[in-house]
């Protein structure tokens, strides 16, 4: 894992952190060499997350391979908001093909490559939630497993955002959605058996998997630098809030992806060949209510007669991600 | 030149490797897979410099060629049937990104019920996605058109869809022609994308385009697809030059000088409708046969001029469009509008029933007795379907349709003793 090693407990966060580094532990957004591969003019909401996780994730690519990256993109926010015709915000070589095939677009590419012997250009793939874990997921599976010179990027918003709204196989139980409406003796979206990515990814025992969130860009950036070199299959999986779709406020963003990390619903770590070596503990833990209630999805939880029997369910499964991935720092309870 | 006793997979999968493809995405499925366990033979050889994928599915083997193709890689894959409706979504986006791809689409019916006999309902399905598809009657001409598709692909940066009978061709041992490799050299250059996705020219491709645009693109798209018509017998024509045989083009009339009635057809049974024909002709009948090898673009000038003079055209196809009839047959008709000339179909030859020349000598008597109602299946056992519209009509729960028919046919083995 990628920590600077100064820490700044005064102010809670990491993301003050460059000035005080060596120019070359400074992070790739605070550069100005930075290549503002999603450039702006976009027409993102305000506030989303995957604009600011895709930004960071391909200028880490983009600066980890000299500018030597070719993208695959799957349908969805990211795609639409990017790349209305005739205008683009890529300032990279960039393909959208369909919404379930972006893995195997980008092993075609790599293939290309590989045949053509250009081993100094570097592949991405990127998607959503919905297109990598629902319709995406054979092509992605199949990318793994062939293990081709491709890195994955999975911008987790837990739902088909640009439908609007959706459940998809990412979206966490109990979270209203446009097709799980918070109505009947179970409002909100089902407690399933999860369909959780990250861990499907290692058990194709790939080269390396990853999770990230916006909130901790140093991390972030890390990961993707580390994974562009290395050949075969990648996989990371950025958390991504989005404030249309959660019902939470735009200056919220990170702040609600730091929550999600500190309450252990989303555990942040990463693994080499389906082994997990690293993982982002708990800095501060905080129940999840406090990650919930500023975001509308959960709101019918709340109110005068909180839904506690739910909560208490929610809060299990961030328990099990804290003891499962060992997400608490020795001694902090 | 020296001719090979070969299956017609084989020959196409010598003819492709040939072809110097650079990237090729395999799917195994009934009867495509010869072509393409050969090629994966001769890249694991080391014979043939390619990168070979095993995919996981259809879909995945076109949008990996989509990749590659947009990387400025020469491409090609193969599928049939079922494999082919499983990459629609990619067919078509292919088209739609101008991909010079190659596929070989060996002609199998469409289920349910499953069956992997030969039919043209797979290629028919996919007439309108914008790519060019090109019917072989033979495997020799399976071979030829595949060459000459890579250098129609590449020169309108659009796909090629070389659809050849599976079975009938594709496991048909016979002599080929395998040229050789300075031959497909000199007439095929090095792939020149027209557009590529490369760091030192990066350039956004697939982008979202809306009502103010979408009409101009697929206006354009189509006229692209027209420019084929000229290319097509250019192709051709230099291909003769260069390979000494007659090969690929737009249409293939038989003995149609002068007759009175002249049938269309696709692919191998326009063999059999020949030899039909020689017979006929030899008996004194005015009939002759117009073969049509490029299904899209649809040549419907050369149709108009091929079928002038001719009092009625029978169009015997492999494929129909359930709730309305031919497929072919009203393509023919858009050739023939104002004309006054009479347009039967003949469904023929569904899911692989034999095309036999007696079946064929009968119906086109018929036709020339101006007996042959608009539509005609041929050899229809009517006993079966009456039997069982019948059925359908008394019992609410009758069953799967499939079985219902093989009631009442008995077993296939049954019907061999
Ligand atoms: C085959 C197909 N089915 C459905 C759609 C409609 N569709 C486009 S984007 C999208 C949602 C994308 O969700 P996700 O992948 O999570 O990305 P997000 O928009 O949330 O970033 C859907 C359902 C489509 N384009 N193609
Ligand atoms: S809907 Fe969500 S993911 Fe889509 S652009 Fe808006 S904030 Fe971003
Ligand atoms: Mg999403």
């Amino acid at each position: 894992m990628s920590y600077q090693p100064v820490k700044f407990y005064q102010t809670g966060t990491f993301t003050v952190g460059n000035r005080l580094l060596d120019e070359s532990d400074r992070s790739v957004q605070a550069t100005t060499a930075r290549n503002n591969s999603l450039n702006s003019g976009h027409r993102a909401c305000q506030g989303c997350g995957e604009a600011l996780g895709a930004r960071y994730a391909i200028d880490a690519a983009m600066a980890a391979s000299n500018r030597q990256l070719i993208a695959a993109n799957a349908t969805g926010c990211l795609e639409v908001f990017s790349t209305p015709y005739p205008e683009t915000s890529w300032q990279m070589p960039w393909i959208h093909s369909l919404f379930g095939n972006a893995p195997a677009v980008a092993s075609g590419v790599a293939a290309a490559m590989r045949i053509k012997g250009r081993t100094e250009v570097r592949v991405v793939a990127q998607g959503g939630d919905g297109s990598t874990t629902d319709i995406g997921f054979g092509c992605l599976s199949g990318m793994f497993e062939r293990n081709d010179d491709v890195l994955y990027i999975c911008y987790d918003n837990e739902g088909y955002m640009n439908t609007g709204v959706q459940r998809s196989s990412a979206t966490p139980p109990a979270v209203r959605t446009a097709t799980t409406m918070p109505l009947g003796p179970e409002p909100g979206n089902v407690f399933g058996q999860g369909k959780y990515l990250p861990a499907i990814a290692m058990a194709h025992r790939i080269p390396f998997v990853a999770t990230a969130t916006v909130a901790d860009l140093r991390d972030l950036e890390h990961k993707v630098k580390h994974a562009i070199n290395i050949r075969g299959a990648k996989y990371i999986h950025i958390f991504v809030p989005c404030p249309l779709g959660w019902g939470s406020a735009s200056h919220d963003t990170i702040n609600l992806a730091y929550m999600a990390k500190e309450c252990g619903l989303f555990p942040v770590f990463q693994a080499e060949y389906g082994k997990i070596t690293g993982v982002s503990k708990i800095r501060k833990p905080i129940p999840v209510e406090d990650y919930m209630k500023p975001q509308r999805r959960y709101a019918h939880l709340f109110g005068k007669n909180p839904a506690l029997e739910t909560i208490a369910k929610i809060q299990a499964r961030a328990d099990e991600n804290i003891s499962t991935y060992g997400l608490l720092e020795e001694g902090v309870n | 030149m020296t001719l090979k006793q070969i299956e017609g997979s084989h020959g196409v999968a010598e003819t492709i490797a040939l072809c110097r493809p650079e990237v090729i995405c395999a799917y195994p499925i009934s009867p495509q897979t010869h072509i393409v366990e050969g090629l994966g033979e001769m890249v694991k050889a080391g014979e043939l410099r390619a990168e070979y994928l095993n995919v996981e599915s259809e879909f995945a083997a076109m949008s990996v060629a989509i990749g590659s193709s947009a990387a400025g890689a020469r491409t090609y894959t193969a599928t049939a049937s079922q494999g082919l409706l499983f990459m629609v979504e990619a067919v078509y986006n292919a088209a739609g990104l101008g991909l010079p791809i190659v596929m070989t689409v060996a002609n199998r019916a469409i289920g349910a019920p499953i069956n992997i006999w030969n039919d043209h309902s797979d290629s028919m399905s996919q007439r309108d996605c914008g790519w060019i598809q090109l019917f072989a009657e033979t495997n020799q001409e399976a071979m030829d058109l595949h060459i000459q598709a890579f250098k129609l692909a590449e020169e309108l940066s659009l796909p090629v869809m070389v659809c050849m009978d599976g079975f009938i061709l594709t496991h048909a041992y016979e002599r080929l022609d395998v040229p050789t490799q300075e031959q497909v050299d000199a007439f095929l250059p090095p792939f020149e994308p027209r557009q590529i996705l490369d760091p030192s020219h990066p350039v956004s491709i697939g982008a979202m385009v809306g009502p103010e645009a979408f009409t101009e693109v697929r206006y354009l798209a189509h006229a692209k697809q027209l420019q084929a018509l000229d290319l097509l017998p250019e192709i051709s024509a230099d291909f003769k030059k260069s390979f000494g045989r007659d090969s690929g083009g737009l249409i293939r009339p038989y003995k149609t000088e002068g007759a009175e009635t002249i049938v269309i057809a696709l692919g191998s049974v326009l063999g059999t409708i020949k030899d039909v024909i020689d017979e006929m002709q030899e008996a004194g009948c005015s009939i002759g046969v117009l073969g049509i090898t490029s299904f899209r673009p649809f040549p419907l000038d050369a149709i108009r001029d091929a079928l002038k003079g001719a009092k009625r055209i029978v169009v015997l196809e492999k494929c129909f469009a359930v709730g309305v009839g031919g497929i072919v047959a009203t393509n023919v008709r858009m050739a023939l509008e104002g004309s006054g000339q009479q347009v039967r179909t003949v469904v023929a030859g569904l899911g692989g029933r034999a095309i036999t020349m007696s079946s064929l000598h009968a119906i086109f008597l018929e036709a020339m007795a101006g007996k042959l109602e608009a539509l005609t299946f041929l050899d229809l056992n009517s006993e079966v379907v009456d039997h069982v519209l019948e059925l359908e009509r008394n019992v609410r729960l009758s069953g799967p349709v499939a079985e219902s028919v093989l009631r009442n046919i008995g077993t296939v083995a049954s019907n061999i003793a």
